[in-house]
């Protein structure tokens, strides 16, 4: 895939924190491609059993980066991450948050339990804070936290359990927003990606359903298959071009938000 | 230059070996990834990406479900490596 992108070195010299990459599918790893091809220099997480996908797959990168170990829903990798990561950077001048996972009950609405929930919740809006927690220590300087959304103002097929974990995720961010901006200069937006054919996506019972449908809804027309678009809206929210937008959340999705049917 | 389907067994048998610790002596062609070698799907997909890079073939994940043998990913690779 060629980037589409015009511009050079937008994020010259940031120190860039990139969380989600799995395969080279996944969002996130196009936008540490991206962000790499622009001047950042990248430091990606994994965690338990994935770490060795991550390392394998993070040498398909323009430049290897390390890949530090953090499961968002471990209080001891959050409290040590700041820590870790000075081993690589001095400081961070943007964090990316792709991260999404919810057990397969939680994609049947009237028959997930709480203990489902309770994942999805956890691992996929919670986590938010925890990111930005964590990474605090090293962003003194102020910068900006992206986190990717599926838009979360509608019931969905299938999507179910998870629609609400995004609901929470979107208010986390506003939360965020509010919490880090004066005093800390942290930017807080998320991108509301329409559906792309990554792992997480592929796991959804039923996914299928939005593949199909979403392209000819889009005034601009959607490929499943590309998850650049999306990536580089990260990639944007990233750089200095957005010095003062917070509490947003920019929608990559060919226009789906926006149109009546 | 192409390799040898027993230079790709060799070669899988490794990975396989790397990742699940499991003798590459039992990696034969004849074995099932799942019933015989007791390899999950995180297993398979850390095989596959690894795969990719030592043999420079791409195994998208459609046609991961159909390699249920050590065989089958071991045809899949010399028919389509570069
Ligand atoms: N693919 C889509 O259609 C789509 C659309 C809109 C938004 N999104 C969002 O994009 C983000 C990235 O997903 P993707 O589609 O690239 O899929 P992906 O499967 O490539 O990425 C999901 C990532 O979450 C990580 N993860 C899961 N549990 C974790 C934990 N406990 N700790 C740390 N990491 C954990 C996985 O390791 C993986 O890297 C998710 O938030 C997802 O909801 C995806």
């Amino acid at each position: 895939m060629s980037s589409t992108s015009t511009t050079t070195n937008l994020l010259e010299g940031k120190k860039l924190l990139v969380t989600g990459v799995l395969m080279d599918s996944s969002i996130a790893f196009h936008v540490a491609r991206l962000a790499q091809e622009q001047g950042a220099e990248v430091v990606l997480t994994s965690f338990g059993r994935t770490m060795r996908i991550t390392q394998t797959i993070a040498k398909r990168l323009p430049s290897t980066p390390p890949v530090v170990e953090l499961d968002v829903t471990n209080d001891e990798h959050l409290d040590t991450l700041a820590e870790r990561l000075g081993e690589h950077v001095p400081h961070l001048d943007g964090v990316l948050h792709s991260i999404g996972y919810a057990p397969p009950g939680a994609f049947e609405f009237m028959s997930g339990t709480w203990e489902d929930v309770a994942t999805a919740l956890h691992t996929s809006a919670y986590s938010l804070k925890g990111l930005a927690q964590a990474s605090l220590p090293l962003m003194s300087r102020g910068g900006s936290l992206v986190g990717l959304t599926f838009d979360a103002s509608f019931a969905w097929p299938v999507y179910d359990w998870m629609g609400v974990a995004k609901a929470a995720f979107e208010a986390t961010n506003r939360y965020l927003a509010r919490d880090l901006g004066r005093g800390h200069g942290v930017r807080c937006n998320l991108v509301a990606a329409g559906p792309i054919r990554t792992t997480a996506a592929k796991s959804i019972p039923g996914f299928e359903a939005f593949e199909n449908t979403w392209d000819q809804r889009a005034p601009l027309g959607w490929d499943v298959d590309d998850p650049e678009p999306a990536a580089l809206a990260c990639v944007a929210l990233l750089s200095d071009l957005f010095p003062a937008t917070t509490a947003e959340i920019v929608h990559v999705d060919g226009g789906v938000h926006a149109m009546g049917q | 230059m192409a390799m040898s389907e027993q230079e790709i067994l060799a070669g899988l048998a490794e990975i396989v070996n790397e990742e699940t610790g499991l003798d590459a002596e039992s990696v034969q062609m004849d074995k099932s990834f799942t019933d015989d070698l007791d390899i999950d799907s995180l297993s398979m997909m850390t095989i596959v990406v690894n795969a990719e890079d030592k043999f420079g073939v791409r195994i998208p994940d459609e046609e991961v479900k159909n390699l249920s043998t050590v065989g089958d990913a071991v045809t899949y690779i010399s028919a389509n490596q570069s």
